[in-house]
């Protein structure tokens, strides 16, 4: 029963977590946040994951009750990612490793999201559906790889809406996509936004430069409130996201959907998921924020798949990457 | 589903009907085809594809009664075609719809409906259903009109977006055939032919400047017998006109994904899909150099977060 430890630090949270034969020992996580109106450089990230990489090191093995001695293996995100704060966490994964001499595994990060939404929901073989602030796909598995059925064509859906948070000013604390979930509520009037669905694949550009163009026009002459733009806009990705969800699983015959991924938290888009889960008689798995958004924990998990199924992740190899598609992984874990 | 007599009054030219605004009798009910928009304010239109063929009608309602009065009216023509439906057999809950199977003025059909998904806000879930059962009955017409092979579109009912269209009866998706001959055969000649039949399809269908929008292999229908190769296009909700290779070239690129996502290992397969489609078409060439740079564009896209 190997106990692996994982980190991970791709975007602008870090996360040290323990994981050990599917339970989750420790799963501390720092969020660097910036102010509204500004989203988060690779610079300023790196150097933020680095004063913070060591603190949430030890506050994981104390909470785990674990020493060095206990781990059996280091797992850490070799990518898709940003490049400086890969570099900074993969940098740290690679020294302890070496210092208490364990085997190193290096994991794609959209693999370690699916893996974790495995565990933590008991799904079987689900349509996944993985949206973050740098990634849109709809996924399903099969022979050794999980394939890409649907993605965006341009920018993501979690980046679409930190985007539009930034023309709104809406505040990065705890996130944009939170802030806006909580307009959203008290938003009333549906503002017609571009709809681009083609087949199981979306595109987002048309919506923001919309609204970029329109938002502060629209909210000077009264015609909307910034409550109806976050409404608007969350009921029109949203319904874009279950449609090409809906879309995979007709293709595939899935009757499971899972959500992955920091948007994948949203709870209008968990309940649009179910709706349609309903709709077609099928079964919706997600999970909160603990394991949607980015965290030490998922690839903890995934790396204990791999290193039970013999994967060791030499020096040489451990170089980190900012593109890393989740189809290139060969899944040697699952039949 | 049997149609009384005077309903073929609308087979090939548009009539408006004396009796539309009497209510049916119990046992017709269920029998009947549900017309949208019927009364002194239903507006038929049609469309008469090539000789003998079946239209493709058009109900519309014209506002002359109050709005209230109106919607009324049309949920119950909602309800009394969802009742109808319910008593048809259901082939498939697909993508977006769902498939039953009955029949039309003594034709076998099958009727598309794009019930309102709840999930959705009704505003914009009945702007979607309603533009795309329009995208679809118009796409197959042109695609029909241009000897590409796709259902006849018997009737077309916009109140609760309902497509009647040909059943393209003891047909197996491209799909299913692909995964069968996958799993028994070994001979890879016989996919090639297939794959190069659909790069020509497509070819014929982009020289028409149709772009089908949700091109993949459950949505290619090959009638029996298989042999023949004649392959049918579906589901043409998400379909626009456009002459811009860009439009035809994200066509592809579409494809292309669904196709090596659903069937692993059969790149070769899809290159024979490719050069087909460049050799069939007149305009392949800007198209090729499009789908190239969308690949491209998909993989430089950050991937942050
Ligand atoms: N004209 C037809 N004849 C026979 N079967 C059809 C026909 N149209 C659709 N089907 C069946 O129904 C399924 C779903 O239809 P489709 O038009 O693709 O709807 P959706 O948009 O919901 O995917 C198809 O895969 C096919 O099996
Ligand atoms: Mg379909």
């Amino acid at each position: 029963m190997p106990t692996v430890l994982g980190f991970e630090g791709s975007a602008n949270k870090i996360g040290v977590g323990i994981v050990r034969d599917g339970a989750v020992l420790a799963n501390p996580r720092r969020t660097y946040l910036t102010p509204p109106g500004t989203g988060f450089l690779p610079g300023d990230t790196a150097r933020h994951h680095r004063a913070c990489v060591l603190d949430l090191l030890h506050e994981a093995l104390t909470e785990a009750g674990l020493d060095p001695k206990n781990i059996d293996c280091i797992a850490f995100t070799k990518g898709p990612g940003m490049g400086a704060p890969l570099v900074s966490v993969a940098v740290v994964a690679r020294t302890v490793a070496q210092l208490w001499n364990k085997p190193l595994v290096a994991v794609n990060h959209c693999v370690g999201h699916i893996e974790m939404g495995r565990l933590i929901t008991g799904a079987i073989s689900p349509t996944v559906l993985y949206v973050s602030g740098g990634n849109t796909q709809v996924i399903s598995y099969s022979e050794h790889r999980y394939r890409i059925f649907g993605e965006t064509i341009d920018v993501a859906v979690g980046n679409c809406l930190d985007r539009f948070a930034r023309v709104l000013k809406i505040s990065n604390d705890p996130s944009p996509g939170y802030n806006i979930e909580q307009m959203a509520k008290r938003g009333q009037k549906l503002v017609e936004l571009p709809y681009t669905v083609k087949g199981m694949d979306v595109s987002f550009s048309g919506i923001l430069s919309y609204i970029e163009e329109a938002a502060h026009r629209m909210l000077a002459a009264n015609e909307c409130t910034p409550e109806d733009l976050c409404f608007s806009l969350q009921e029109t990705v949203f319904a874009m996201l279950v449609e090409i969800t809906e879309r995979a699983m007709a293709h595939c015959g899935s009757q499971e959907v899972l959500i992955v991924g920091g948007v994948g938290c949203n709870m209008r888009l968990q309940e649009m998921m179910g709706t349609m889960c309903e709709e077609r008689g099928a079964k919706l798995f997600a999970t909160d924020e603990r394991f949607c958004i980015d965290n030490g924990a998922m690839i903890a998990q995934a790396g204990w798949e791999m290193f039970q199924s013999g994967h060791k992740t030499a020096l040489s190899d451990s170089g980190v990457t900012q593109r890393y598609r989740t189809d290139e992984v060969e899944v040697t874990w699952r039949n | 589903m049997k149609v009384p007599k005077r309903r073929r009054s609308f087979r090939k030219k548009p009539k408006h009907s004396e009796e539309e605004d009497q209510p049916l009798r119990a046992s017709e009910k269920s029998r009947r085809i549900p017309r949208s928009g019927r009364g002194e304010a239903g507006k038929m239109a049609a469309v008469t594809e090539t000789g003998r063929e079946a239209a493709a009608a058009v109900a519309e309602t014209a506002g002359l009664a109050g709005p209230q009065e109106q919607e009324r009216k049309l949920e119950r023509e909602r309800e009394r075609s969802s009742d109808f439906l319910r008593g048809l057999e259901l082939v498939k809950q697909g993508a977006e719809a769902r498939v039953y199977r009955g029949r039309f003025l003594g034709r076998a059909a099958v009727i598309k409906e794009r019930f309102p998904k709840r999930y959705r806000h009704p505003t914009l879930d009945s702007r979607l259903s309603r533009r795309r059962t329009l995208q679809e009955a118009r796409a197959l017409l042109r695609c029909r009109r241009a000897g590409i092979l796709a259902p006849v579109v018997f009737f077309v009912d916009y109140t609760s977006n309902c497509l009647y269209l040909e059943d393209i009866e003891e047909s197996l998706t491209v799909r299913d055939y692909i995964q069968s001959i996958q799993m028994t055969e070994t001979d890879p000649e016989k996919l090639s032919l297939l794959a190069r039949k659909i790069g020509k399809v497509l070819a014929q269908m982009h020289d028409e400047d149709v772009i089908h929008g949700d091109l993949t292999t459950s949505n290619m229908l090959l009638k029996m017998p298989i042999e023949q190769l004649s392959l049918v296009l579906i589901d043409f909700g998400l379909s626009f006109i456009s002459g811009l290779p860009e439009d035809k070239g994200v066509d592809l690129y579409v494809l292309e994904k669904a196709f090596l996502s659903t069937h692993p290992n059969t790149e070769t397969l899809y290159q024979d899909l490719l050069k087909s489609y460049s050799s069939e078409s007149k305009k392949s060439g800007p198209v090729l150099k499009k789908l190239d740079e969308v690949r491209l564009r998909g993989r430089k896209r950050s991937m942050v977060g």
